[in-house]
């Protein structure tokens, strides 16, 4: 007498359901499982991409200055009509340093919620420290960001005025210097450049604003 | 009574503007063939279109200069060259330590004497305004006939 035949019918019966499900029931779980996959995924997507335009970037106080900074620079207003916004330079484009920037980001959220750079002395007197931060950024990355439109590769150096060639086939090409050593303070107002190499003004010091 | 007093003094200082307007206007139409001011024959109470702005070309050949002294021209655009106090874009290539770097002309050493001609270790402050006397030229035809010829030793 096997074991079998001591089991009631009827738990046979829906254990032979629960380990034969029919298949039409596979493809409803299927079915599910890809909307749900979808719609978190565009959900994910969307929430990326509205998280980097630059309405939202703008929408905190503290950057309300810079918008207004960049807007004669030519990476805003220029003949052509192509336009560099916030996240074009300050967030990566390829996809896992994204997603560790946006991470990076939140502590930004504590920022606007403390009112770090709240006034415009503020955003001043921390413009430095902000700064140095995306220079550093952009050094590590040899100006990930710059390269994502400007190529070296597609560079025309007789196109540049003879000094740019020069300084591009001598430093740039060589692998001496990457775009931000030379090319600071392009989109943004510069900070105090008292001690950054190449840019330190007049040591005479009359010039400083005092305090 | 009083409205009328009223009426009266309205009406004459309208009268008043009137005249003048034809007063400046007369005057203006009186100096016509005399050299033109900026606003040229458009009357006072018209608004000049103004011309088109000329684009700075992006490089020039450095132009000879035209006097001893005078602080020579940029030969590039400077869009975008903001001079604060906290930095300064023309000396990260044209400083002394910099500009052999960069191939660009160094600033000249009278730039490190202070007003009272005191050498200074560094760019005086009082030159540290480069664009107040160094612009870039644009391709603009002088606006009227210059008769100025530069000393023998600087034609060209």
């Amino acid at each position: 007498m096997s074991i079998r035949n001591r089991i009631p019918r009827w738990c046979l019966h829906y254990w032979t359901r629960l380990t034969q499900p029919v298949a039409l029931a596979l493809w409803i779980i299927l079915a599910f499982g890809f909307i749900a996959g979808v719609s978190f995924w565009s959900g994910f997507n969307t929430m990326l991409e509205q998280t980097a335009t630059e309405d939202f970037c703008t929408s905190c106080h503290g950057m309300t200055e810079n918008l207004r900074e960049i807007k004669p620079t030519i990476h805003y207003t220029n003949r052509s009509g192509v336009q560099a916004t916030c996240s074009d330079c300050h967030l990566p484009h390829n996809f896992t340093n994204e997603i560790i920037r946006k991470v990076q980001a939140s502590k930004e959220v504590f920022g606007a919620i403390a009112g770090t750079i709240d006034t415009r002395q503020k955003f001043q007197d921390y413009r430095l420290h902000m700064a140095k931060r995306e220079w550093q950024r952009m050094k590590e990355n040899d100006s990930q960001e710059c390269r994502n439109c400007h190529k070296m590769e597609s560079m025309d150096y007789t196109l540049q005025s003879s000094q740019a060639a020069y300084m591009h086939r001598t430093y740039l090409a060589t692998g001496q210097a990457t775009c931000i050593d030379c090319h600071k303070g392009i989109a943004h107002r510069l900070p105090d450049m008292e001690n950054v190499p190449q840019w330190s003004p007049p040591s005479s010091g009359a010039v400083k604003k005092k305090g | 009574m009083q409205r009328s007093t009223f009426n009266g003094i309205t009406s004459l200082s309208a009268l008043f503007v009137l005249l003048s307007i034809g007063v400046v206007r007369a005057d203006y139409d009186a100096m016509e063939g005399e050299p033109e001011s900026l606003r040229g024959n458009t009357p006072l109470l018209d608004e000049k279109s103004p011309p088109r702005l000329k684009d700075f070309p992006k490089e020039i050949k450095k132009p000879l200069p035209n006097y001893v002294g005078q602080p020579p021209l940029i030969p590039h655009s400077i869009r975008g060259y903001d001079i604060t106090a906290n930095s300064n874009p023309c000396l990260a290539c044209h400083s002394l330590e910099n500009a052999p770097k960069f191939k660009a002309t160094p600033i000249g050493v009278s730039h490190f004497r202070d007003r009272d001609g005191h050498m200074l270790p560094d760019v005086s402050p009082s030159r540290y305004n480069c664009t107040q006397c160094h612009v870039p030229q644009k391709n603009a035809p002088p606006l009227i006939e210059n008769l100025f010829k530069p000393v023998k030793s600087l034609q060209q």
